[in-house]
């Protein structure tokens, strides 16, 4: 099957809009560079000479530094711009930065952006490729697709009826957003859980479960993905404190026994240990966190090259 | 002697239930019965077989952002784009820079309504001192320079003791109080209307509550201080049930709907397009079907535009960038045609009625109605003509409306202001 003349999207900006067969496409591509990973020579020729920016407005270390390794891997040249060192801050729109990021030949652009919906509008104001890397809480597309990869791995290929708990802060979780639409395509059961102020009710149109009884929400889970608590986003209104959550959502040593046993642990990170998730169990068998990181890698060189290649093409048509 | 003689139209005058083909009748801004022959042999004639021709609308809440911002929008321009719409009375909000919260600014307005607008144009007062809700503005003085309401203009006074005394000291000068019902606390950084699509979309949603509070809030004031208190741009189904309980044990409380309000909801957001970010936000079906109950039954006393205009750089940029507000004037009465009597919720003569002599009402002006005396504002318009919205057909200096680029039926054909031809302009 050649995977390339199916993906038909100059961007990607949601896992939404993505059918379950756009994700196979991305999955099979992520599968084949996964396996010249460890190779003497992992560098591939496929973006030689093209230009991909991060455009980071928000603070990242992993989204962007995983981009940067897979345009790198790909042989892409690649520029980083952070929010606070580029024209934004003396008050040119983002609409004109990328313009002029465009006119100076850069082939992709990757977007982080604290506005829910900023990556799709960036996308119909320039024509290379746009790449979501995180948009306000609105979606978080390479971090679901990576998440969703290492299920594969771990639970087997066919998510069908696999029981996945995401756990934390839902409400301003981008991550928790595209997770939910990849696995509900996939055809796996997502629950939700966490306080009612940070997990509403209303989650439940999504096709999700919503249980704020933390026993219930991890008895019957394949996974459990841990959110980060963003207290920061909070301003102290949508849950007492940090102890306080530990001491009613945390995953402990405790609840862990609450788990089934081949269940694994999940985190998008960055962790706040202690907190939503104890260390130890951060860092144990059941963690998959740092094979989630590596996986990144693999599933946005796919993403980078499926949408540079459809872009080429749409270019020379 | 200025003398028109509209002939043949469907005369419709919700104030006077008349409802005939008919001719009509103005002498020197004045409507009248009828004409003498001589009167006859000069009156300008208009032709209005097949149109429908009624009072000229009121507009009890639009932003005319002069002065201050003059780049979205000056009395002028907005006084054009209400004629074009068919609005011969607006009320302009004030919020300007500097708000109209002193005696100078008021005038400052006045000044420029009398030199530059088209039609009826009135200024509001500040209820607190620079609309921050701290201490009460010079109400009584405000009112002594031209001010015909009190109102913050977008702003809400979360001060409940302040507001209180705001309504009863206004209530002292015969004003109404006119409140945008926001609790600001639940609504911080807030872009759209909290719910499924809020959590959809990953924007952060205002609660029905933030509103129905401030709703309950002010009918409990207007109970207690026997104050009327006019709420602005009602959005949530629960307000329209706390408004319907309080008109049945005789409060005076008022309340509009916008046009956009009563056609769309939430779901306009899913492509985060700016144009529809507004405040109070765009609901649910639910919701706009209750407002819809609450206009039938008179809950609702009237629509209002909340002409909010903003440049197009202004909204073009992410959605949690860009600023509230809508363009209305001149699409109001084509949307509510649509919505409301195309689809037989309301009766032509009741639409009317709520853009005409009810909102006049409420403010007690002697406007929209045809009563033999009354200043001749006249609207005209081909409830049937289709006409496509386009930057190059709106007045206004913004083009800040969701239906750029949609037909719209119903058309408006001519506007009299105090019998004088504003709507097609002169030039």
């Amino acid at each position: 099957m050649s995977t390339e003349a199916e993906w038909k999207r100059k961007d990607l900006v949601g896992i939404e809009e993505l059918s379950r067969e756009e994700l196979e496409i991305i999955y099979a591509k992520a599968e084949e560079f996964k396996a010249t990973l460890n190779r003497s020579q992992r560098k591939l020729p496929t973006l030689r000479g093209s230009t991909v920016v991060n455009l980071f407005m928000e603070p990242s270390t992993r989204t962007r530094l995983a981009f940067e390794v897979a345009a790198t891997r790909l042989s892409a040249d690649v520029l980083t711009v952070s929010g606070n060192a580029s024209s934004l801050v003396k008050g040119e729109s983002l609409r004109d930065t990328a313009k002029n990021i465009e006119a100076l030949s850069a082939d992709i652009i990757i977007m982080r952006h604290s506005a829910a919906g900023a990556a799709r509008y960036l996308s119909r104001q320039i024509d290379i490729p746009v790449i979501n890397a995180g948009d306000g809480a609105h979606e978080h597309p390479t971090q679901a697709l990576l998440d969703t990869f290492t299920m594969r791995e771990k639970l087997g290929k066919d998510l069908t009826g696999k029981k996945v708990t995401i756990l934390g802060d839902i409400l301003f979780s981008r991550v928790a957003r595209s997770n939910i639409w990849a696995l509900r395509k996939l055809g796996a059961e997502v629950t939700l859980g966490g306080p009612s102020t940070l997990v509403p009710k209303d989650f439940e149109h999504f096709g999700v479960k919503v249980i704020h009884d933390l026993r219930e929400a991890l008895a019957e889970a394949d996974a459990v993905m841990l959110l980060r608590i963003q207290h920061e986003r909070q301003s102290s209104t949508h849950f007492p404190s940090l102890g306080e959550y530990t001491s009613m959502f945390g995953l402990n040593e405790k609840r862990e026994s609450w788990l089934k046993k081949d269940a694994i642990i999940m985190h998008p990170g960055p962790i706040n240990r202690g907190v939503e998730l104890d260390s130890k169990l951060a860092d144990s068998g059941r963690s998959v966190i740092l094979e989630q990181v590596t996986n990144g890698i693999v599933v946005r060189m796919a993403v980078l090259y499926l949408c540079a290649s459809y872009a080429a093409q749409h270019r020379s048509a | 002697m200025s003398i028109h003689w509209i002939k043949n139209g469907r005369i419709i005058d919700p104030a006077n239930q008349r409802d005939a083909v008919g001719d009509l009748f103005t002498v020197d801004g004045k409507i009248v019965d009828s004409l003498s022959e001589s009167q006859k042999q000069e009156a300008k004639v208009f032709d209005a077989d097949g149109l429908v021709v009624c009072p000229g609308f009121v507009d009890l809440h639009c932003h005319l952002r002069e002065p201050g911002d003059r780049h979205k929008e000056t009395i002028k321009s907005g006084s054009r784009a209400a004629a074009k719409g068919g609005f011969t009375t607006v009320v302009a909000m004030s919020n300007t820079k500097p708000p109209t919260d002193t005696v100078g600014a008021i005038r400052q307005v006045v000044d420029v309504i009398d030199r530059d607008a088209v039609i009826n144009v009135l200024p509001t007062g500040c209820l607190t001192q620079n609309r921050d809700g701290k201490a009460l503005a010079p109400i009584g003085s405000l009112k002594s320079a031209g001010a015909v309401a009190i109102t913050d203009g977008g702003h809400c006074v979360q001060n409940h003791e302040l507001m209180r005394r705001g309504v009863e000291y206004a209530a002292m000068f015969g004003l109404v109080v006119m409140d945008h019902c926001e609790d600001v606390t639940q609504t911080d950084g807030c872009v759209m209307n909290e719910g499924v699509w809020s959590l959809r979309l990953g924007l952060r949603g205002m609660p029905r509550a933030a509103e129905d509070i401030m709703v309950s809030r002010n009918v409990i004031f207007a109970a207690h201080y026997g104050a009327h208190i006019h709420l602005q741009h009602i959005s949530s189904g629960y307000s329209v049930d706390i408004i319907r309980r309080a008109k049945e044990r005789g409060i005076k409380i008022t309340a509009e709907a916008t046009p956009h309000h009563l056609s769309l909801t939430e779901a306009s957001l899913k492509d985060y397009s700016t144009h529809f970010k507004v405040v109070p936000p765009l609901r649910t079906e639910k919701d706009r079907q209750a407002l819809i109950e609450g206009l039938q039954d008179g809950t609702i006393d009237c629509i209002a535009t909340a002409h909010a205009p903003h440049t197009e750089i202004e909204k073009d940029k992410e959605f949690d960038f860009a600023p509230f507000g809508m363009n209305g004037l001149e699409t109001a009465l084509s949307v509510c045609l649509d919505t409301l009597v195309h689809n037989e919720l309301l009766t032509l003569p009741q639409l009317i009625a709520c853009m005409t002599h009810k909102p006049a009402g409420i403010l007690g002006l002697d406007r929209g109605t045809l009563s033999s005396g009354a200043p001749a504002d006249i609207t005209i318009f081909d409830p049937e003509e289709n006409w496509v919205v386009s930057r190059d057909n709106l007045a206004s200096l913004s083009h800040n409306s969701p239906w750029l680029g949609l037909t719209l039926r119903g058309k408006v054909r001519a506007t009299y202001s105090e019998g004088e031809l504003a709507y097609p302009f002169a030039d």
